[in-house]
């Protein structure tokens, strides 16, 4: 694994660099020891129901299916898988708390609602980080530091709005749209789960949701909390399954919202369901995103920003920088410290705080990934993989990246959702924003230069929702996350964000 | 109707509530030639009229559909007194060639477009007003001829002219109110702003012809878009008299293009073009809002269907005119990056 094409090639000058330099020279005494983060104190049920009306019931489909972590294989527990019945009976009690409680509520009183989530995932933090990282596999330090956090930071965030919904419209009428069904994704199941649900229930929607098939663990914690929150049952239903749950839940005809995460196809899909009924709908589907990297860049913060962009979260974001364009000149520059860089990178354990690489998410999206690898390689792109051991179990990919690729290369143009970076060269500023533009996604873009002028020239030029100027993978919810064009509509986070969940005159 | 052969050219005669112009306007014939007014000797005397060619608008100048076809609109009954048009005008038919050539026109317009200041587009929109305020009485006749009462066609022209005034003074506005600075919790400036789409479809009311059109267009090229718009099917000549207006402002060729023809045969069209980001889609049949969504869905197009408001309703300034018209085909761009030294 730990060699590439690359080593005989044009790039193999560099190799006998990388050897010496410093980065590479620690050896086996600059070994980290194995420190993982204790797991004893945390409680996963054997098998878990769905969350509907407020209580757990064993599902109508009575069947249920494995959740297993990606890193061992181990199962970890038993989730109820939703048929169209249980999705009935969650809507159902998702409209009887809107008409009952939740829409008669003082914004006031949802706000206190809300702050009590955000308080709650604060006080369980450890225990849910760890829950993510062993059900998905994301290094502990991610979950730890980023997923969780900013999941507590998003109720916090909009419950705030609760009681201000007056100042976020100023001067025009609106209203809550009804019932949201949502549907989310397996890369950050908590975060994700924050996202579409503090928004939906600050601007007073009661809420179905689905978390993804392969990470439902972090939801249903989060379904304790929101009961041991006393939120008025039905307000928050929570149901787990894989496609089909989700279908019966986006085709339901008592649904008034419709809000999805995920990828494009899935995504189109949807939009075509829903077509020819009232129902409203946001999508954040999938992306491409152009790293562009300027010779007056700073050069290792670009590097660091590059491997921040493409390597966090085994690249499982949709926002990942996967695209890096970098002028000519400092291509072969960018490309040596980039694989120093690598080289330090260690994969293994999620729940190991040295870790920097966790497990694929699961066996499929290895698949996926070996599959679009296997095709670059074909395509004659030059790969190089981080050298890394690979664990014997679970589902792994070492940090890849591939040149020489061609605007035309399958992995210069799919969303391969893992850790593989395609690296392009342009000589003009205008060449890197025709390059960036050329893609049907368009959710983010990196740009990396010393000139103020020459960020803002470009960030305005990028067909592109969010635009991160010598950085990158920055997420606050204050701050509106969304795409252009095949990258879906409508804003997450934000006042921008509250649209999603109201009807404005 | 999309396969309809060349050869076989469209002869249909299009007009608005057939059956009710039938009860009212006497004698009509159907399927036969044209209809035409007895033969008036005198007037030939005084003077020949010279009839106006009715064509599309697309690129800033004046076209007829590449496929060759047509479609016939009369003159109402009480419009009898309008000389400045024959009883029956032939307009364009457009295709769904139509529909990318068009749309190539305001793909290419849109960079140009979005890159003037707000103040400039301001500007243009304002000069527009000031050409259509010139030719009132023009569109005013057209619309009596569409089958308007002279008072209401006056009053429509009136509000159409004010709505333009209205985006003109929005264009350099609306930025500021949907803008946003962002309190992130780290070291970046953060700010979003809101920014075009590109190019939308739009599918105008039939009526009001002219008041629907405006009402539609407006808000989304004083965004920053450019537009194919495909205009009333019952009153499409007022839609071409309104054009005229546009190619004698300031407006740059192809940010605004009007097609004319059927909307059941070129909604589609417009729902399915990959160069086309959203679309406004004004349509009384709920099966064709729903192919226009479905469609829409093959490149995640922003869709927003709606049943036409009453005709009133379009002059109502709360319900057809505000911000929300221009927000609906904006994106929010959002920008971070880091402080420090």
């Amino acid at each position: 694994m730990t060699i590439t094409k690359s080593d005989s090639t044009g790039l193999s000058s560099h190799a006998a660099d990388v050897r010496k330099s410093a980065a590479l020279e620690f050896g086996s005494a600059w070994d980290y020891a194995p420190a993982p983060e204790a797991s004893d104190h945390v409680r996963i049920d054997p098998k878990y129901g769905l969350f509907i009306g407020g209580r757990w019931v064993t599902p109508r489909s009575g069947r249920f299916f494995q959740t297993i972590s990606p890193s061992t294989e181990q199962v970890l527990s038993e989730v109820a898988e939703a048929n169209a019945q249980d999705v009935d009976d969650a809507v159902r009690a998702a409209r009887e708390a809107y008409d009952k409680y939740w829409s008669k509520m003082r914004g006031a009183d949802r706000a206190k609602y809300i702050f009590r989530i955000a308080r709650a995932i604060q006080e369980k933090a450890r225990e849910l980080a760890i829950v993510e990282s062993m059900d998905g596999g994301k290094p502990i330090k991610e979950s730890r530091d980023v997923d969780v956090p900013l999941a507590a930071a998003h109720f916090f965030y909009h419950a705030g709005w609760a009681d201000k919904l007056d100042y976020a419209f100023q001067g025009r009428r609106y209203r809550p749209l009804g019932v949201a069904g949502q549907i989310i994704p397996w890369n950050f199941p908590l975060l994700m789960a924050a996202w579409k649900l503090a928004p939906a229930l600050a601007c007073g929607n009661t809420v179905v949701l689905k978390p993804a098939e392969t990470t439902p663990l972090t939801a249903l914690l989060l379904a304790k909390i929101i009961e041991e929150a006393e939120l008025p049952p039905g307000v928050v239903n929570i149901v787990t399954g894989a496609g089909e749950t989700g279908f019966a839940l986006v085709n339901h005809p008592d649904v008034d919202k419709v809000a999805f995460t995920g990828s494009t196809a899935v995504g189109k899909k949807i939009q075509r369901a829903i077509a020819g009924t009232t129902k409203r709908l946001t999508l954040e589907l999938g992306g491409k995103a152009a790293n562009i990297v300027f010779a007056d860049a700073p050069i290792d913060q670009a590097v660091d920003g590059i491997v921040n962009g493409i390597y966090f979260n085994q690249g499982h974001v949709c926002c990942a920088g996967s695209r890096l364009l970098v002028e000519e000149s400092v291509h072969d520059t960018i490309v040596k410290k980039l694989r120093d860089r690598m080289a330090t990178l260690r994969l293994g354990d999620p729940l190991d705080k040295n870790t920097d690489v966790g497990a694929i998410n699961s066996k499929a999206q290895l698949a996926r990934i070996q599959e679009l690898v296997a095709a670059g390689e074909e395509e004659g792109c030059e790969r190089y993989s981080a050298p890394c051991q690979l664990p014997e179990k679970g589902f792994w990919f070492a940090p890849t990246f591939f040149t020489g690729a061609s605007m035309s290369s399958r992995v210069a143009r799919e969303e391969i959702f893992g850790p593989v970076l395609t690296i392009m060269t342009f000589r003009t500023p205008d060449e890197a924003v025709e390059k960036a533009n050329n893609t049907m996604y368009g959710l983010s873009a990196g740009i990396w230069t010393d000139k103020g002028a020459k960020i803002f020239y470009m960030a305005t030029k990028l067909k592109a929702g969010v635009i991160w100027g010598n950085t990158f993978n920055k997420f606050d919810p204050t701050s509106p996350f969304g795409g252009y064009k095949e990258s879906g509509f409508g804003r997450e986070g934000g006042r921008q964000g509250l649209s999603a969940y109201v009807e404005v005159e | 109707m999309e396969t309809t052969p060349k050869k076989s050219r469209g002869n249909e005669t299009a007009t608005a509530d057939r059956a009710a112009e039938d009860a009212t306007g006497g004698a009509r014939l159907r399927g036969e030639a044209p209809i035409m007014k007895p033969y008036d000797g005198a007037k030939v005397a005084t003077r020949v009229r010279v009839n106006k060619a009715y064509k599309m608008f697309v690129g800033g100048a004046f076209v007829r559909s590449e496929s060759g076809r047509y479609f016939q609109v009369q003159n109402a009954p009480e419009s009898s007194e309008a000389e400045a048009d024959p009883e029956t005008v032939n307009v364009p038919r457009g295709s769904r060639k139509d529909v990318r050539d068009a749309v190539l026109v305001a793909k290419n317009a849109w960079a140009g477009w979005e890159k003037r200041t707000a103040y400039n587009r301001g500007q243009i929109l304002y000069r527009l007003a000031e050409v259509m305020e010139s030719r009132r009485p023009e569109l005013t006749q057209s619309l009596v001829r569409g089958g308007q009462s002279e008072a209401a066609a006056a009053a429509e022209v009136d509000v159409s002219i004010d709505r333009v005034v209205f985006y003109a003074g929005f264009a350099d506005k609306f930025f500021a109110l949907l803008a946003s600075s962002n309190p992130v919790a780290g070291p970046h400036f953060n700010f979003s702003v809101p920014e075009p789409m590109g190019t939308i479809g739009v599918v105008a009311p039939d009526r009001p012809a002219l008041l629907g059109l405006v009402s539609t267009i407006l808000p989304v090229i004083t965004g920053g878009n450019t537009c194919v718009a495909l205009a009333s099917e019952k009153d499409p000549r007022t839609a071409i008299v309104w054009s005229e207006c546009i190619a004698t402002s300031d407006m740059p060729g192809g940010v605004i293009n009007i097609l004319t023809g059927h909307a059941k045969e070129l909604s589609a069209h417009l729902a399915k073009h990959r160069e086309i980001i959203g679309i406004d889609a004004w349509i009384v049949d709920a099966d064709l809002r729903k192919t226009v969504e479905s469609e829409g869905a093959d490149n995640v197009k922003r869709v927003k269907t709606h049943v036409p408001m009453d005709p009133e309703a379009w002059t109502d300034e709360r319900k057809a005119q505000g911000l929300g018209w221009i927000e609906r085909f904006l994106e929010t761009k959002t920008i971070w990056h880091p402080v420090g030294l």
